[in-house]
């Protein structure tokens, strides 16, 4: 086991690698760090020495791989490259060009995103499992057919809509919460209860659908029909054979999702006005802030494989014909 | 002659039709393609879905043939490019009111001192336009006068719908050798292959709405008019082209990408295996927006830096949204590619592989005769599946602005400018409610076809979500 | 225990319809029989012929659409049919106990063993309370079914136990009710032959210990001789005869039934032709006003076109014809061929391809970074000689490596070590490119007829793939004509090369794959398993193409098989092999009369004959198969061998010559 995660590790490297290399690319290559420089300052007519003061202000005005001038080690380490990507891997994320530090500023914004997301993936887990276990058990009559039809509208309907409408009805119509904003401690449910519903309803139809479909080919495999011969009512076929079986992929797919709970949503957070990582990632957007959204994609990389080793070692914990070597 | 003009999205619109137009010839001829087509038009929920569909698509394509219109012509003032939708609705295009008004509504929607006959300047609802401009008193006249119009588009609806069905159901007669009364009784009872009466009901359903639309769209301002006085229904329609766009073109895009290196992955396994699991596992872990976001932000530095190099706002509004559909593409072709991989997989170990290999047959005939026919049925799932999403997609980004471009029609930007409106009091709710029906119909449409296409090709196929 | 004689279940006029109300597919008609407590009653029919659905209708256990739309099922005096649905829970797994075809999915695979025998414990023996009996309950019944290391096993889940454990369990499943009648559907079909053996010896103990009525539904005549006391004969969802076994063994009366018997393949039909059944079982969507067998039979008289056939005879000792049945029939012989000895000496053009010291090998890895630790020894340095115009027979239990051995001669897999030589040229030693010259000698068959062509192309594309491939037709119509003339020689009409293959049955397929094998005028054709898929009366068309093919045209087969009985009719020589290597090699009558090695010896007894009088004079095997990866040390065979000693444990034994063609590796006959 400990040498299966050393070595998912280890083939993580590369891959983190390529995304270093891939974004660098994007964000140096393309276009130049002037470019950059002229497109913040957004005025016409820049003068050179305001681009010179802006990339020096924010590092920019190191070579892109190789320093020349310096000398030693520090050819390579007094870059670009070596400064803004490589520096990534230790996680030192160095300060956003607005000139915070990114690291605090994660380290800050990842509770609020936390207090959403975890609430609406499990109450959501609850309410799907729940209505696609019912939509199984009726399966072939009219509450399956217009279970699965409701499902399909639900998911048909934008996620926009269901903030709008959710924030118009609840908050502007009958005011029964803030429509948005934020406050630390305790008092941040009544923010946070109007977000994880819409939430949570918003991922109704295709995750309902979803499960529907897990279980329903479960339930015409062989070792159903053995449960049926033994004589077992057609409840506890559905809850003891059919859910045991169906839950390895609903939890390996939850467990890949884990680690990405820490981004936060970007638009239900930004509606909401909720201080997470997702509206943080979505005004460094609109402000242009590159420095934020490298790290951003990093992280996100990071969080993408961490997910990866964490699903295949929950293999091991639902499934007892998986082994990890 | 006004000139033509092709933008980029253009083209490859036409030649995914042209390509469309070739899978059909090529799948008539063989039965495990054809067969699967034919259960989806004879399923109900299959064939309203498809006129609905098709329905969106020829307003989509009668957006996509543009010319340059006569500078000459008032009308066409300050216009660089036009389609032929906005020759047609010329009228909703060109009727701009000052600001605001309400669906239907005669007068603006805001306050405005006027200025009466006396010199008394007083702040009241003034008359709009063109809206309701041919009532004389909208007191009195206003409700008979919206009765009558809509009466009269019901008509028109059932007028355009009587003589469609008359045409098709005489080409089927035609070709079914059928008496022409036979037929419609056949069809009334559903006793046709192809569930026709559902068909034409849909029909019915959508040329009756499009009637009521069209004749109150003479008079009125259907869905009202958004800030700067523009018609609302007109945005919703042209929107209609970018959520195609968005839909199709991605798709088309990645597939090249996808079914090479997913075909190449699980038939040549070993280090070509691992070298494309390694790409597409590098580029699936960036999560998805930030890529877009990055992708399009790089591009509008590069655009704002050569401003030269694009010569008109259109032009310009076309490479960015052709650019999101690439952009899309990357983040999306990976799913499509595991799977052919694992199809492949799968496949290249079946006995009739192995005897081909016997017979000497070199990898890339084995790989288009006997791999590629195998998984086609996964690709037009994957096409079909995807549609809705990217549709849904293109809103999110819209909204978050690494979309498509801000002067581009796009129900997400219809909808990221309604989050003002709704915070007005009191509120414009016209504009979001306008594009989340068009989008929710069109969204629906595609889901409800999309699985009835799934169900037809592979039931067991799961959709990864 | 209940009476001896008394009926336990009765199935009277049972009729179940499949599918829509419309267009329904009649899967029973009137199925009517009995079973006895201590009786077993062998269901014995083709596949598709209605056998497994009525044991779904007795357990009332029909898949989503299937109806009983008539008829009765009375358990004692009780009607079945009428229970309500919770009543029926009872019933199913308690006085009625069933085991299926597939022990390898039948069982939950994330619940342990125990917790899935603790589950029908639970439900339907209200004799042990609490959790601490029914605990040591199940382990009895664990014990009963045969399986070691009771405690152990009960706390392990489905995938660490073998096929025939599973379906050990799976009988221990339905036995913890204590049923008053066990329905077996094709309980050993997935398992290899010395398993098979183990399982029936084990229902035919747990039966006489507890008295239960079995219902044995089968499609091998020879399981039925070894295990069942009466047989009813299925055709088209109608029983078409009902006999003791004895009496049908001896003298079957239906011509469908005595048909079935003559196209076995056997030893003394090894110079005749078999008898085949032509055509194919009509489907059961129309409504039968005739007999249902009436297109194939060859006996049909001007009546059968005309009259439904009546029962003749009793109820549990009669047929349905309308035919008398005439005791005196003759022994039917057959045209006697001639077995064409100088076909060596007209086609020598052949040329003898031989396998030495061929060896694959698949690396197993692990550890942090792959390294290969293993391998898994598929095959483990066999030496094989192919004679022009003659079958050599590779026989073995599955996982032996025997497919993989032929993929090897073929160079479809690219051998570890070894040596493959066809004439003068080392095939093993070529490259891709220069093998694809040689590939038209060389040719393949497979076992499954579905996945054997690609479904989108057409049977002439399928055909004419290798001409295509070795440039040996240039234009269309050469192809057109080749194509036809091909289908032709299997047995095919012109038209079916504008077809796809999904039109066709299985046995239609099986000879397009042939046909397209045929294309390239190979020599060496490896047959891998080709009529294992197929109903034995198809079985029997497709053995006589293959073996008129090579008499016509001097081939030479590899054939891959598990049925001894198909070895013992088609084959001149025999290699049997067990975990990658070949324990004993010669020709038919050396090996089958006179086999030497232990293992020759059990498998050969394991094999059920079609006879009930038969008398085993050899104790199967016990135990199951070694994992080729990890094989025992000394000889492979030890663990499981009835005559192992000391020196076994250590050394594999060397190759013993015992004749100029028999060849036995075992240290017993080395002293």
């Amino acid at each position: 086991m400990t040498a299966y995660i050393i070595r998912r590790l280890l083939y993580a490297l590369p891959i983190l690698i390529g995304v270093n290399i891939f974004t660098f690319t994007l964000f140096f290559v393309v276009n130049s760090t002037d470019d950059m420089a002229r497109m913040h300052l957004g005025v016409k007519r820049v003068t050179p020495e305001a681009v010179e003061h802006w990339k020096a202000e924010r590092g920019y005005d190191r070579p892109l791989l190789i320093n020349s001038e310096a000398s030693g080690l520090d050819k390579i380490t007094d870059t670009i490259f070596f400064q803004k990507s490589v520096n990534l891997f230790v996680f030192n994320f160095g300060q956003s060009d607005s000139g915070r530090d990114i690291l605090y500023d994660i380290s800050q914004r990842m509770w609020p995103s936390l207090a959403i997301a975890v609430p609406v993936l499990l109450v959501g887990l609850l309410v799907n499992i729940t209505f696609a276990l019912l939509i199984a058990f009726f399966r072939a009559t009219y509450i399956d057919i217009w279970g699965v039809i409701l499902c399909v509208v639900m998911m048909s309907i934008s996620g926009l809509f269901y903030i709008i409408g959710g924030q118009f009805i609840a908050g502007k119509l009958l005011h029964l919460v803030p429509i948005s904003g934020y406050e630390t401690g305790w008092s941040a449910v009544k923010f946070l209860i109007l977000p994880v519903i819409i939430g949570v309803i918003g991922g109704i139809g295709a995750g309902t659908r979803w499960y529907r479909t897990l279980f329903l080919e479960e339930i015409n495999k062989d070792y159903v029909r053995t449960a049926r011969a033994k004589g077992l009512a057609e409840q506890f076929i559905l809850f003891r054979h059919v859910f045991k079986n169906a839950l390895i992929p609903i939890l390996t797919g939850v467990v890949v999702i884990l680690p990405l709970l820490f981004m936060g949503s970007l638009i239900t957070e930004s509606f909401f006005g909720i201080p997470g990582l997702g509206s943080y990632t979505i005004d460094a957007i609109n402000n242009q802030d590159f420095a934020i959204v490298r790290a951003m994609v990093f992280l996100g990389s990071v969080l993408y494989i961490i997910g990866l080793i964490l699903t295949d070692i929950s293999y091991t914990f639902v499934d007892p014909r998986v082994r990890l070597s | 002659m006004p000139e033509m003009v092709f933008l980029w999205t253009d083209i490859l619109i036409f030649l995914l039709v042209a390509l469309v137009l070739a899978f059909i010839n090529y799948a008539r001829k063989r039965p495990h393609l054809s067969r699967p087509w034919k259960q989806v038009f004879s399923s109900r929920i299959g064939i309203s879905t498809l006129i609905i569909l098709l329905f969106y698509i020829a307003i989509g394509l009668l957006d996509s043939v543009h010319y340059r219109p006569d500078v000459n012509d008032e009308k066409n003032k300050g216009a660089d490019m036009l389609s032929t939708l906005d020759y047609i609705l010329s009228d909703l295009r060109l009727n701009h009111e000052k600001t605001y008004s309400a669906p239907l509504a005669t007068h603006l929607y805001a306050r405005e001192n006027v200025e009466s006959d006396t010199g008394v300047t007083t702040r009241e609802f003034p008359r709009l336009k063109y809206g309701g401009a041919h009532l004389d008193d909208p007191e009195k006249d206003y409700y008979l006068d919206l009765f009558e119009k809509t009466v009269i588009g019901i008509l028109l609806g059932i007028a355009a719908w009587v003589i469609i069905v008359m045409l098709m159901v005489s080409w089927l007669a035609v070709n079914s050798h059928l008496a022409f009364t036979e037929l419609i009784s056949h069809i009334r009872h559903r006793k046709t292959e192809i569930p026709w009466r559902t068909a034409f009901i849909t029909l019915l359903v959508i040329s009756v709405i499009a009637g009521i639309l069209y004749n109150l769209s003479q008079y009125y301002h259907v869905l009202g008019t958004d800030k700067v006085g523009e018609d609302v229904l007109y945005q919703a329609l042209k929107s209609i082209r970018t959520g195609l766009l968005i839909g199709t073109l991605t798709t088309l895009v990645m597939l090249p990408a996808a079914i090479l290196l997913g075909i190449m992955a699980g038939y040549f396994k070993g280090w070509i295996d691992d070298v494309i699991q390694y790409t597409y596992t590098t580029l699936n872990s960036i999560p998805g927006v930030l890529l877009i976001a990055a992708a399009i932000l790089m591009m509008q530095i590069y655009m704002s830096n050569h401003e030269a190099d694009f010569t008109s706002v259109t032009e310009r509004a076309d490479l960015r949204l052709l650019f999101l559909c690439l952009i899309l593409g990357v983040t999306s072709w990976t799913g499509l590619c595991r799977l052919l991989r694992a199809e492949t997989f799968k496949l290249s170990e079946l006995d009739y592989v192995q005897a081909s290999r016997s017979f000497g047959v070199g990898n890339f005939t084995i790989i288009f005769k006997h791999i590629l026919p195998n998984v086609v049925h996964i690709v037009l799932i994957t096409v079909v599946l995807d549609f809705s999403g990217l549709v849904l997609a293109e809103a999110v980004l819209s909204y978050v602005n690494i979309g498509v471009d801000p002067s581009t029609n796009s129900w997400g930007n219809m909808i990221n400018s309604a989050r003002l409106e709704m915070a007005r009091e009191p509120i414009v709710w016209w504009s979001l409610t306008a594009s989340l029906i068009f989008m929710f119909t069109l969204v629906l449409a595609a889901n409800l076809f999309s699985d009835v296409v799934r169900d037809a090709f592979d039931p067991r196929l799961r959709s990864q979500s | 225990m209940s009476n001896e004689q008394s009926t336990v279940l009765t199935v009277k006029d049972l009729s179940t319809h499949l599918g829509s109300e419309a267009k329904p597919v009649r899967a029973l008609d009137a199925v009517s029989f009995e079973v006895r407590a201590g009786e077993t009653l062998a269901l014995l029919g083709e596949s598709g012929c209605g056998k497994s659905m009525t044991a779904l209708s007795i357990m009332r256990l029909l898949p989503a659409g299937g109806r009983i739309v008539a008829g009765n099922v009375i358990l004692h005096d009780q009607s079945i049919l009428d229970l309500t649905e919770s009543q029926m829970r009872n019933i199913r797994g308690g006085r009625i106990g069933m085991i299926f075809q597939e022990p390898m999915t039948s069982l939950n695979p994330v619940m342990t063993i125990g917790e899935q025998i603790l589950e029908s414990v639970r439900l339907h023996d209200d004799t042990v309370n609490g959790s601490q009996q029914q605990k040591k309950r199940a382990l009895q019944l664990l014990k009963d079914v045969g399986i070691p290391d009771i405690e152990r096993r009960f706390k392990e889940y489905p995938h660490q136990l073998s096929g025939g454990m599973k379906q050990r369990v799976m009988i221990a499943i339905a036995l913890a009710g204590n049923p008053e009648v066990l329905i077996a559907d094709e309980p050993t079909t997935a398992l290899d032959v010395t398993i098979q053996a183990q399982v029936l010896n084990l229902l035919k103990d747990l039966q006489k210990k507890k008295g239960m009525a079995i219902l044995l539904i089968t499609h091998d005549l020879g399981v039925v001789a070894e295990t069942a006391d009466r047989i009813a004969v299925m055709y088209a969802g109608q029983i078409i005869e009902q006999a003791s076994v004895n009496d049908f063994f001896s003298a079957p009366k239906h011509p469908y039934s005595q048909k079935l018997f003559d196209s076995l393949p056997s030893r003394h039909k090894r110079h005749a032709a078999l008898a085949m059944i032509e055509g194919q079982v009509p489907a059961l969507t129309k409504q039968f006003m005739v007999c249902r067998f009436l297109d194939r039979c060859e006996k049909r008289i001007t009546e059968c076109e005309t009259n439904m056939p009546p029962w003749q005879g009793e109820d549990k000792n009669g047929f349905r014809c309308l035919l008398e049945y005439k005791k005196s029939r003759k022994k039917k012989t057959a045209k006697v061929k001639q077995e064409q000895q100088q076909i060596a000496a007209t086609q020598a053009v052949a040329e003898k391809l031989s396998l030495s010291g061929l060896k694959v090998h698949f690396p197993i890895h692990k550890g942090i970074f792959k390294r290969t630790v293993g391998h898994v020894k598929a095959v483990d340095g066999i030496d094989l000689q192919l004679k022009p115009g003659k079958t050599l027979a590779l026989v073995g239990e599955s996982g032996c490596g025997k497919t993989t051995a032929g993929k090897a001669l073929l160079q479809l897999i690219k051998p570890t070590g070894g040596t493959v030589s066809y004439g003068e040229v080392q095939l093993n030693e070529l490259t891709e490119k220069q093998m694809r010259g040689h590939r038209r000698d060389l040719q393949i068959i497979f076992q499954d007829p579905v996945s054997s062509m690609n479904p989108r192309m057409l049977v002439e594309d399928i055909i004419a793939e290798g001409l295509v491939a070795q440039k040996i037709v240039n234009s269309r119509e050469e192809r057109q004509k080749i194509v036809a003339d091909l289908l032709d020689k299997v047995g095919l009409p012109a038209e079916a090369a504008q077809r796809y293959p999904h039109e066709f049955s299985g046995g239609q397929r099986q000879r397009i794959c042939i046909a397209r094998a045929l294309a390239v005028n190979p020599q060496v054709i490896v047959c891998d398993e080709p009529t294992s898929a197929l109903d034995v009366s198809v079985q029997a068309q497709i053995l006589n193409l293959l073996k008129s093919l090579q008499e016509s045209m001097g081939l030479s087969y590899l054939f891959i098989t598990h049925d001894i009985s198909v070895v013992s009719y088609l084959a001149h020589e025999v290699a049997v092999m067990y975990l990658g290597k070949v324990v004993e090699q010669g020709t038919i009558e050396e090996v089958l009369d006179n086999p030497m090695h232990p293992y020759t010896k059990s498998l050969l007894a394991s094999v059920p004959v079609p006879d009930p009088k038969y008398q085993r004079t050899v104790v199967p095997l016990e135990g199951d198969l070694p994992s080729p990866a990890n094989p025992p040390h000394g000889c492979y065979f030890h663990p499981r061998c009835p005559v192992a000693r000391q020196q076994c444990h250590s050394n594999y034994p060397a190759n013993r010559q015992v004749s100029d063609t028999h060849k036995v590796a075992c240290i017993e006959l080395q002293q």
